[in-house]
């Protein structure tokens, strides 16, 4: 399922205008459609779990609920870092599936952008990392890339 | 009618009287005389027949229809139960599950008319009879179709005075004027006794149905008994009513009779001015009131209302008595199971409970953490949580004995399906079960269906052998299957087990040599028990002939898989020409379970106390190899040695203990020792599931839970490991 994509293709309907909420990682600007957020906490303590998959980096328990945590810089293939003050968990959550965690660097801000704004991606492109990519937005001069949270939290590996 | 809202009473009603249906027609097999049964099938026919009727179900009704006649002939005496109608009573029985089964999925009971099996009755019906009488009229001769019998009684008098109890209606004031002015605009007046089938548990329900199907077509002017009592069940089973509508009597039996579970309707019109007479006349005897009919004319005497009579109520309440008295001689006391004191609830409700008593271990785990934790004895707080330790664990088993249910209902299906396989594969064939009460989590009981089913064929199927080669080895010709379910400790286990051939491990071994899987080499140094594991491989079937029944290879390996999904496992014993026996082992819940709390590197892990045999301290010293493979030797068993450590990605120690800390884990009569750092103690934890994205390749975790001080643990599946 190509949720974002499916909302960009949507501009029939009621949807004018999508809100997303921008991450970083390393240098480059993430956006991830709000409604597939079901929260942003701190980091808090990771269990790890042997013998997963490993851009998982465990479990944690969110309010007496173990959801599993994975990486993003590791499900890209981009070096790993240091945790920060600044690095939180994204509460994934599309539609009735279980919730499932997201690293991230930091997250940065809430920007509304015009459906007719975004731009899809180039699904031609030879460049790793656009499987994990639905498309562009433009927020005041900057580029965002729009994540497709179905392809990053399926089990496919761009490699 | 929107029938909707009862589409679920429906459903559940058809389940159990297909199932009724199933066990007699596997008891009238055995004993064709059998009247009790004969008049039992024939209740269930009727009563389908009367629901799928009401429901809209025109296929449904038309088999049902069929079965029914055949057993009034049956009943009668007129006809003799054959096997060859056994055989089409089932295939009936299959063509009816369909129609639930459609039902279920698209409220709609589908295109397929069944027109053969309906066909096969009707012929075994004329050859029964020899064609002497065609067959509507003898049914419609026949006390024993009731609504046959009823639309005749609706048309002729000969009905008997009794059974017309809407005469006896006393009239209030109001109904009274309400009669008046009915009359006056020149409507019929008809006067209904409605007889509700005795083995109807729903009768104010069915009561109330009647009532709006025939305020569809009129205005019911009075009722006895009053509607309060119906709508509080306080009536036998008759009541009567009068209408007032512009509609033929025709139609108000109609409507009656749509309703389900209704055995018949007495009525006929009535003249209203006579009746309102005929209430006034309280001196008379009820005899006199009827021929009240005949004296038309003096019917319109004026100040009616004003001769309130004293007695009014006196006849009433006696009424129904005779009746019944009439209904059950009419119909020989049911052998109707007694109702048991049950709601039905959502399972969904249930999960949400189990849940929330699942939050409530974990927040009383967090207390005594917090009272231990802090070194202070605190006596009074320690009483208080032990206290409510026993609350929770008390709760806990409550709600856990709620979501229990009999496998009873997945496995009273199997007598039948071993009888049809019997007829399939040509070999006699029994089927003993024993168990049938043995209780499992209703998740549980929803999965094992088919992975039993599984078993059961593949006993019946490659197990039993051929009636020649059953009579050479001098066994009795039909083959026994049994099937044994049975609770131990924290596990339940169900043994499929039959007297047939017995799995011979030569022709396994030679099947994977020449699938290629395996080495004559390799077949020669494997175990008896290595050998029969392999059948449990995907793709991997030993029958020479592959049949219908099973022989894709696509059952041993499903039935593992699903039973391991469970949380349980399957292991086989057999001797090659005497039999063997698949033993399923499944845990009574999944979602709560005592674990044994260990330390491995600095991680905290749960081993279900269920698997655990014993804890031991061994020397280093005493561990032995075999095979370069790490063992100890206690109480004269050898058991190998696991070293969690790697099998967790988890460094090795740099300087080793000189004792070791081994917990013992059993699978079944196999035992193996799992080295941990440390003991913490035992607890009871509550399972979570890992999720679907998350997916551990060795299966050795099971799940995670969260410990007392929020921090989240994973449950190690031991199984996996021995």
């Amino acid at each position: 399922m190509d949720s974002t994509a499916l909302a960009l293709n949507d501009k029939s309907a009621s949807v004018e205008a999508i809100q997303f909420i921008v991450i970083d990682i390393g240098d480059e600007q993430y956006g991830i459609d709000i409604k597939y957020v079901d929260n942003i906490i701190r980091m808090t303590k990771i269990r790890r779990v042997p013998n997963v998959q490993h851009y998982f980096e465990g479990v944690i328990n969110l309010r007496g609920e173990v959801v599993p945590v994975m990486s993003l810089r590791k499900k890209a293939g981009l070096p790993d870092v240091e945790l920060t003050d600044e690095s939180r968990i994204i509460i994934i959550k599309i539609e009735n599936n279980a919730p499932v965690g997201v690293i991230v660097d930091s997250v940065k801000e809430v920007v509304t952008l015009p459906v007719d704004s975004l731009e899809p991606a180039n699904k031609n492109s030879t460049k790793t990392q656009v499987t994990y990519i639905s498309g562009i937005g433009k927020f005041e001069n900057r580029l965002i890339s729009l994540l497709d949270l179905s392809a990053v939290i399926s089990d496919k590996e761009t490699a | 009618m929107d029938v909707n809202q009862y589409l679920e009473i429906f459903l559940d009603e058809t389940t159990e009287h297909l199932q009724n249906l199933s066990d007699q027609l596997m008891i009238l097999e055995n004993e064709p005389e059998n009247e009790d049964t004969i008049n039992e099938i024939f209740r269930a026919a009727h009563s389908l027949k009367g629901m799928a009727g009401t429901m809209g179900y025109k296929r449904m009704q038309n088999v049902t229809h069929d079965m029914e006649n055949v057993f009034t002939e049956i009943r009668n005496g007129k006809m003799k139960v054959t096997s060859r109608l056994i055989d089409v009573l089932f295939q009936a029985l299959d063509a009816l599950e369909e129609y639930k089964d459609t039902i279920q999925a698209t409220s709609d009971e589908g295109t397929n008319d069944n027109a053969a099996i309906i066909k096969e009755l009707q012929t075994i019906l004329d050859e029964g009879l020899g064609k002497a009488a065609p067959k509507e009229e003898a049914a419609g001769s026949e006390e024993a179709a009731p609504e046959a019998k009823a639309e005749e009684a609706g048309e002729a008098g000969g009905v008997p005075a009794a059974e017309k109890k809407w005469e006896s209606i006393k009239l209030k004031d109001n109904e009274e004027t309400e009669l008046k002015n009915a009359v006056d605009k020149g409507l019929n007046i008809y006067g209904c006794t409605v007889y509700i089938q005795e083995s109807c548990v729903l009768k104010a329900a069915r009561a109330f149905l009647v009532f709006k199907a025939v305020e569809e077509l009129g205005e019911i002017i009075a009722e006895n008994p009053t509607s309060q009592d119906i709508e509080d069940e306080k009536f036998d089973f008759d009541f009567s009513i009068i209408i007032a509508t512009e509609d033929g009597y025709d139609k108000v039996e109609a409507a009656i009779m749509s309703v389900s579970e209704i055995d018949h309707v007495v009525g006929e019109k009535m003249d209203g001015s006579a009746f309102l007479e005929k209430g006034n006349e309280t001196e008379k005897e009820e005899a006199e009131a009827q021929e009240a009919a005949d004296k038309e004319a003096a019917a319109k005497t004026a100040g009616a209302e004003e001769q309130k009579p004293a007695a009014k109520t006196e006849a009433a309440p006696a009424t129904p008595a005779p009746a019944a008295g009439q209904q059950g001689a009419k119909k020989p006391a049911a052998a109707k199971p007694v109702v048991n004191r049950t709601v039905r609830v959502d399972i969904e409700k249930l999960d949400v409970l189990m849940n929330l008593v699942s939050e409530l271990i974990i927040a009383k785990n967090s207390i005594v953490s917090v009272a231990t934790g802090d070194g202070k004895n605190n006596s009074a707080l320690n009483e208080q949580i032990g206290y409510l330790e026993n609350v929770t664990t008390n709760l806990h088993e409550s709600v856990m004995k709620v979501r229990m249910v009999p496998i009873e209902t997945v496995v009273n299906r199997f007598p039948k399906m071993i009888r049809d396989l019997s007829k399939k594969l040509n070999k006699k064939m029994n089927l003993y079960m024993s168990g049938e009460d043995t209780e499992l989590d209703r998740t549980v009981v929803d999965e094992i269906g088919d992975p039993l089913m599984h078993l059961l064929r593949n006993s019946a199927d490659h197990g039993l052998e051929s009636a020649e080669i059953r009579a050479q080895r001098g066994k009795p010709e039909a083959g026994s299957i049994f099937l044994d379910a049975y609770q131990e400790g924290n596990n339940v286990h169900i043994d499929v087990r039959d007297d047939g051939n017995g799995i011979d491990v030569e022709k396994v071994k030679a099947k994977a040599i020449e699938r290629g899987q395996l080495t004559p080499e390799q077949t020669e140094v494997m175990s008896e028990k290595e050998i029969i594991d392999l059948l449990f491989q995907p793709s991997f079937s030993t029958a020479k002939v592959v049949t219908d029944v099973s022989g894709r290879g696509v059952g041993l390996d499903v039935v593992k898989s699903k039973i391991e999904a469970l949380g349980g496992d399957v292991s086989v014993k057999t001797k090659l020409g005497e039999g063997s026996t698949f033993s399923v082992r499944l845990p009574l819940t999944l979602a709560i379970i005592q674990a044994l709390m260990v330390v491995v590197g600095d991680e905290k892990y749960a081993i279900a106390l269920g698997s655990i045999d014993t804890i031991e301290s061994i020397a280093r010293n005493d561990i032995k190899y075999v095979e370069a493979k790490e063992v100890i030797t206690l109480r004269e068993n050898v058991i190998p040695i696991v070293r969690l450590r790697p099998i967790l990605d988890i460094e090795e120690e740099e300087t080793e203990k000189s004792i070791l800390t081994v917990v013992i884990v059993k699978k079944g009569d196999q035992l193996a020792g799992l080295v941990v750092d440390d003991l913490i103690g035992q607890q009871e934890v509550v399972i979570k599931s890992l999720g679907k994205y998350i997916n551990c390749s060795s299966r050795i975790i099971s799940g995670a839970t969260i410990l007392g001080d929020g921090e989240v643990a994973l449950i190690l599946d031991a199984n996996v490991l021995i």
